[in-house]
């Protein structure tokens, strides 16, 4: 039974979150759009993470900063505009389609479309390596 | 031979190629994880600081106007901005007035800080929760933003400034600037 209990609770188990309870906002509709709008804000100090995953300085004073803003009426867009006038569309966790990320999003396409065609003509020339062989 | 059977080859290639020339960017000082700045050609944010020492003058937006600027994020907590210290005093009186901005520091931490390790600065003033270093785009300490006479900033490194980037960067810059 406790073994199970065990199991259960390491299923239910969600990571853990950075934002401290000082932080947080009295009004739970506002708390969740700052959970949200920090999700998909980069931490500039810890990269690979957001600002709601960081345990960094910085990132502490960016969480607290969105919830400054949505306290001053500010919209979800407003917030992540505000970041973003001061850190670059670097901070965006989902990085807008303009000349800076065309790479970025259109690479994976052309590269699977490379590895096709690349597969395509291995498939298609591998009879007449066969047909070598057997000349061999 | 097969041509299908170079095209690993030339793949392997291209990507070791990659890979030679940004080891090449990072040992001229490009790292990856430098965020490349928004705030370069744009005005320098309103701010308003008080002074870290005790009677001399705060730091505030309307001082940059007419003279170049070197502003320098530093904090008493840094170990980088140790490193990079000895160096600023190589600034003075190159056409920039320095300016220091302790950055999310204890003023009494920032005081002995300063008289332990010289102080270069013309005016020097503190931040105490970082909002003028957010404003600024400031990440890292240490940080330096040269902003030129109408309030632009022109140049912004990330990391410790070493006696390099001050011949090959700074000092041309500010002369520039200057004009």
């Amino acid at each position: 039974m406790r073994l199970l209990l065990l199991i259960i609770a390491l299923f239910i188990a969600t990571t853990s979150y950075a934002a401290r309870p000082d932080e947080m906002l009295a009004n739970p509709a506002l708390e969740a759009r700052a959970r949200a709008i920090s999700k998909e804000l980069r931490c500039p100090v810890c990269q690979n993470q957001s600002i709601d995953d960081s345990d960094a300085d910085l990132a502490h004073d960016l969480r607290v900063l969105v919830r400054q803003r949505l306290e001053k009426g500010d919209s979800d867009e407003q917030v992540k505009q505000y970041i973003v006038a001061r850190y670059g569309d670097y901070v965006l966790l989902d990085p807008p389609f303009n000349k800076a990320t065309f790479v970025l999003w259109t690479g994976p396409a052309f590269l699977l479309l490379f590895a096709f065609l690349v597969a395509w003509g291995a498939f298609k020339s591998k009879p007449h390596e066969e047909e070598r062989e057997d000349e061999e | 031979m097969n041509k299908l059977s170079l095209l690993p080859l030339a793949f392997f290639t291209v990507l070791v190629s990659f890979f030679v020339y940004r080891l090449v960017l990072i040992e001229r000082g490009n790292m990856p994880k430098d965020i490349p700045s928004v705030m370069i050609s744009k005005q320098a944010p309103e701010f308003n600081l008080p002074p870290l020492l005790k009677n001399k003058a705060g730091f505030k937006t309307a001082d940059l106007k007419g003279k170049v600027t070197l502003v320098s994020f530093f904090a008493s907590w840094c170990v980088d901005c140790l490193a990079e210290h000895r160096y600023l005093a190589d600034l003075s009186g190159k056409g920039a007035v320095l300016a220091g901005i302790d950055y999310k520091d204890v003023s009494a931490d920032g005081q002995v800080w300063l008289k332990k390790n010289g102080n270069p600065y013309d005016v020097i003033a503190i931040d105490r929760d970082g909002q003028t270093g957010i404003d600024f785009g400031v990440y890292g300490v240490p940080e330096t933003y040269l902003i030129d006479k109408q309030g632009v900033i022109r140049y912004k490194q990330t990391g410790p400034i070493t006696p390099d980037i001050i011949t090959e960067k700074l000092l041309p810059l500010i002369k520039e600037l200057n004009k």
